[in-house]
């Protein structure tokens, strides 16, 4: 199984943001390209996401998995879209322009495919960022980075130990699961649902017994360690905020009001180029 | 507010990654396309029975937070809030159960499935679609369809995959008194 969080460290700009930025960038990037369907809006971000995928010289066969895996999700949204709605752009830019002679109720429309081509834009421009945070971003440092930003550190120490222990987890699952079938027990889909939740709840409770005796471990570790002693605690990641650092958080921040104006200028959360004046 | 236990920071950090895992690589599809049933919610029920309303409220938003990230399509907000909500209530209603002390049987199994159906059907038939058509705006009709489904769904796994954990859990642990003192 490949691990999902996987943090590849090579020298960029990107990299040498603080943990803290990067959060602060996602959400605030996220917010505006999720707040607008303004086409030319989209586009620049995702241009833009692209570029600094180049900037962070992350490789396209790093995550080139995940990637694979976010395409098969989007054509199946798209063609699931058009089945149960064919005419979903036509009502948002109220007007139907039919590109072939065919009319009937499955015909393509300008207006239709205009909508498809947002909604791809729309991933366009929030995955490469998505990505680009998950691959920049050392775990322990997310964890100091969240702390940075006002969650008390209790519950930043449990974000860093999810991190920490979900390869650890799926490592353990795929063993269980595994030592399972070596057994005999029919986990795939030849078999029907009832057996398959049977055969689930065989894996799950060896793998929930060690995960409690895990915890047993862990807390009596820091404990023993004198871990939650005190109000505040100091990260061994954590790094002090630089200018590039505000500069980022400063643009990420115009783009949100960026897309907020947008949407009071547009007067909807799409841009009409149907729009007849 | 009252310190957290570092037994209960270790359980949310555990409980989330066991989350995310069940979350991400075990789905089973139920036959409705698009609705996968969720072993992850029965383990939920099982850690906010175990460790209380705040490891499951952590627990969840933190493991639906990964799941929604990892997938690379944006977290949806909305279902993250309700999965905390599905942890916290779980916790504050089984409160009274001892499963950390070995005790499960009878009654206390008939208090977990019912709670957890109640908790469902208030997470995912009002909680989940209300924050929808706040948060999303989306059709009022489309969304309370979808989340009675997932009510039903999620409640009858984490009623059988909930009680399941427990029980197991609970025979690991020695009762008090167990032990006699030989004449």
């Amino acid at each position: 199984m490949n691990n999902l969080f996987n943090y590849i460290d090579r020298p960029s700009p990107i990299h040498r943001l603080t943990g803290a930025t990067k959060f602060v960038c996602l959400m605030l990037w996220s917010a505006a390209a999720m707040s607008t369907y303004d086409t030319r809006f989209l586009a620049i971000l995702g241009a833009a996401s692209l570029v600094m995928f180049k900037v962070s010289r992350i490789k396209y066969k790093d995550v080139s998995f995940l990637l694979s895996f976010t395409f098969v999700f989007l054509i199946m949204n798209n063609i699931l879209v058009y089945l149960f709605s064919p005419l979903h752009g036509c009502e948002i830019y109220n007007s139907t322009t039919y590109l072939l002679p065919y009319t009937g109720h499955f015909a393509p429309t300008a207006e239709q495919l205009f909508y498809h081509l947002n909604y791809f834009l729309k991933y366009l421009a929030t995955i490469p960022i998505v990505l680009l945070f998950v691959c920049t971003t050392n775990p322990s440092e997310f964890a100091s980075s969240l702390n940075k930003i006002g969650v008390k550190y209790s519950v930043a120490y449990s974000v860093s130990l999810a991190l920490r222990y979900i390869p650890d987890v799926q490592r353990q699952y795929h063993e269980i699961s595994q030592a399972s079938q070596a057994r005999g027990i029919e986990m795939s889909r030849k078999t029907n649902i009832v057996n398959r939740l049977k055969s689930a709840s065989t894996i799950l409770i060896p793998l929930i017994l060690t995960s409690m005796d895990r915890i047993e471990v862990i807390s009596n570790a820091m404990e023993l360690r004198g871990f939650g002693k005190r109000d505040k605690r100091t990260w061994y990641m954590a790094h002090p905020f630089r200018r590039p650092d505000i500069v980022c958080m400063i643009v990420c921040a115009i783009l949100v009001v960026i897309a907020i104006a947008l949407n009071i200028i547009n007067g909807s959360r799409f841009y009409n180029p149907f729009m007849q004046i | 507010m009252k310190k957290l236990s570092v037994k209960t920071i270790v359980a949310t950090g555990i409980g989330a990654a066991l989350f995310f895992v069940l979350g991400r690589f075990v789905a089973i599809p139920s036959g409705v396309p698009d609705t996968n049933i969720s072993v992850q919610y029965g383990l939920l029920g099982f850690i906010a029975t175990v460790f209380g309303p705040v490891a499951g409220l952590l627990a969840g938003l933190i493991g639906h937070f990964f799941i929604d990230f990892s997938f690379g399509w944006g977290v949806w907000w909305s279902w993250v809030i309700t999965s905390a909500f599905v942890g916290l209530a779980t916790g504050l209603i089984t409160s009274k159960l001892k499963v950390d002390e070995g005790e499960f049987a009878g009654k206390d199994i008939v208090w977990f499935i019912i709670s957890s159906v109640i908790v469902h059907f208030v997470a995912w038939g009002l909680v989940a679609p209300v924050l929808d058509i706040l948060i999303y705006s989306e059709p009022a009709n489309k969304v309370f369809l979808q989340g009675l489904v997932s009510a039903g769904v999620n409640s009858i796994t984490t009623a059988i995959v909930g009680t399941l954990l427990c029980v197991a859990y609970a025979h690991t642990i020695p009762k008090k008194g167990s032990l006699k003192e030989e004449d």
